[in-house]
């Protein structure tokens, strides 16, 4: 898909790491996340740069024509933002909010304008997020309701694809999107929004992308499969380079990836994030291609995703279901493929997310590995361990 | 009265001359209930409105993910299921896949009658892909053979060489660069015009 954090398979590909491995590795584009499942499911992809939470989709069978997908590797933390119009950007100014990026601030900010608007029985506030599945459906649930707004009754959420986000957006047909990156950028650059927050500060490391693989062809393929994961995590050293920055906004722009100038992608890949306000903030961990364990497969992102699936009513909780989500995700095949290189691996399939409030070395083989800081801006914590007690405890649509 | 007929069919493709070449299709094969729309703004209320059985939509169509998110909400058709034909059905998946064509069945609908529908939206696609790829090749052979006319011309004039050897150079030159006699052209073309001179 046109998205920058498409970009380990991309360099994987063209900075030789496949080659290196002895895989050819064919890219094809793709116009619509359901064009990939289906071409998945009738054998047209092997492997596919997916929505962290559409192989769990898949596996449960919430979306039609999918096939069992593992998720052997994340592609990568972070990347996305939720990008408001001039007109509702300036009503939450008026309300208190500040090209900050704060969540906390810009949400009790919308809150104020959706009320001024219920009464004044405006149209409901419209936003976009790119899939029913994706980790932008989830995190702009998560940050509306944490900030007390009801994301079923409050507001509308549609889903649009991303590279017509901010052409709807300047027409008027939304208020507002979550979408990756470089798609907030460009709705910046071309005078039509302002970002009021971004991923990296609602849930900080949180996961986004990861490479589905048919499990049909895992099992048939598994030595290409250890391959192209060495190769994939090569591209991900490379891409996590602040040295190859430039070179990468140059590739991804290219007619057959992001097919958009480099100087958008730019922001992205710096964290140096310009909001429409005229100001930029610095963002640490906006995209995180390598460093921090950005590639594990952790069980306890599946599982986040899972509660949120049950949350909005996608999905019963049972424990059935969960076990599914959870065998999703495959830190098995990732240690497998990557032991012989000697590099960091976690010890662990799973850890409690947002526990970590500074940089922490933790246990794993190899070299050593630092995680965090990482959390939720509402200071959430997720303990996979206390799934159900977790469910329990969310508010869900009213 | 023909069975097909009471169906009803909603197609969305923004491509005119394709759409019109489906709904030839579809109404050649007595479906006569057939919708077109071009543009996908105010879906919902246009397929509130049709109530169609079958929504057959091209691949090409970014707004996929969108139309299949609005069939799990329920809100535009009533008790609708969004459905590839049929789960099992792997043979016209593929081929529908493979001809670009994707289409949704919109609530209890049997698949004996769906898959003449769709059997007939995938060889529509194929047609149409087949005339455009047709035209397109006319065109680029016509654009090469002028091209090459062009070159001849430059040859004949600059080294003062009868028509038939003009076009002999050509030909040893692609063959010995293992290049398209058309490349070879062009780049002479491009290399005269970059001289200047009415060579």
């Amino acid at each position: 898909m046109p998205l920058l954090d498409s970009a380990l398979l991309v360099v994987a590909r063209e900075k030789g790491f496949a080659e290196a491995e002895g895989i050819e590795l064919r890219l094809v584009r793709e116009i619509s996340w359901a064009n990939m499942r289906d071409r998945m499911a009738v054998g047209h992809f092997d492997v596919a740069h997916m929505l962290a939470p559409m192989p769990i989709a898949c596996n449960l069978g919430l979306t039609p024509l999918a096939v069992p997908t593992h998720v052997p590797m994340a592609l990568g933390l972070g990347g996305n933002a939720v990008t408001v119009s001039n007109a509702l950007w300036r009503r939450m100014e008026d309300a208190g909010a500040k090209p900050d990026l704060d969540p906390a601030l810009a949400g009790r900010a919308l809150r104020a304008v959706l009320r001024e608007r219920a009464k004044a029985g405006d149209p409901v506030t419209r936003f976009a997020v790119v899939h029913p599945h994706s980790g932008h459906g989830y995190e702009l649930r998560y940050w509306l309701a944490a900030c007390g707004i009801d994301p079923e009754r409050d507001v509308e959420i549609v889903i649009l694809p991303p590279p017509l986000m901010a052409d709807a957006l300047g027409a008027g047909h939304i208020d507002g999107y979550c979408a990756g990156e470089p798609w907030n950028s460009i709705a910046v650059a071309s005078g039509v929004g302002h970002i009021a927050t971004v991923k990296a500060k609602i849930w900080r490391l949180s996961p986004e992308k990861v490479l589905g693989v048919a499990a049909g062809w895992a099992a048939e393929n598994p030595h290409a499969l250890d391959a192209l994961l060495r190769a994939l995590y090569g591209a991900a050293e490379w891409c996590g380079n602040p040295g190859n920055r430039a070179d990468l906004a140059a590739l991804m722009a290219e007619p057959d990836y992001v097919d958009r100038p480099a100087e958008w992608l730019l922001p992205a890949l710096t964290g140096d994030i310009p909001t429409g306000s005229g100001n930029s903030v610095l963002v640490p961990d906006f995209l995180v291609p390598h460093a921090k364990g950005a590639t594990f497969p952790w069980k306890s992102h599946a599982l986040w995703f899972y509660s949120q699936m049950v949350r909005w009513g996608q999905i019963p909780a049972s424990d059935q279901n969960a076990a599914i989500a959870r065998e999703t995700y495959r830190p098995d095949l990732y240690r497998s493929a990557l032991k012989l290189l000697g590099v960091a691996l976690p010890g662990a399939n799973a850890k409690v997310e947002g526990a970590l409030t500074e940089a922490t070395p933790v246990g794993s083989a190899g070299a050593s590995l630092v995680l965090g800081p990482d959390g939720f801006f509402d200071g959430g914590v997720f303990d996979p361990g206390s799934l159900e007690a977790y469910i329990a405890g969310q508010t869900g649509r009213s | 009265m023909n069975a097909a007929s009471t169906l009803r069919i909603l197609v969305i493709d923004d491509n005119r001359v394709r759409v019109s070449v489906i709904e030839a299709g579809l109404r050649d094969a007595g479906y006569d209930r057939v919708t077109i729309i071009h543009d996908v703004t105010d879906i919902a209320r246009r397929i509130g409105e049709i109530e169609p059985d079958v929504i057959i939509i091209d691949l090409e169509n970014p707004n996929r993910d969108m139309l299949e998110h609005m069939f799990q909400l329920s809100r535009a058709v009533k008790r609708p299921i969004a459905m590839f034909v049929d789960r099992s059905d792997t043979a016209s998946i593929e081929a529908a896949v493979a001809a670009g064509v994707s289409a949704y069945v919109v609530d209890g609908l049997r698949r004996e009658r769906v898959k003449p529908i769709l059997d007939m939206a995938v060889s529509r696609f194929r047609a149409f892909s087949r005339m455009e790829r047709e035209l397109e090749e006319a065109r680029s052979e016509l654009e090469g053979r002028k091209v090459i006319e062009r070159a001849k011309g430059i040859l004949m004039k600059s080294r003062g060489l009868s028509e038939a050897e003009a076009y002999a150079l050509l030909r040893k030159t692609a063959m010995n660069q293992n290049r398209k006699i058309g490349d070879i052209a062009q780049s002479l073309v491009t290399a005269a015009g970059l001289l200047g001179g009415d060579l």
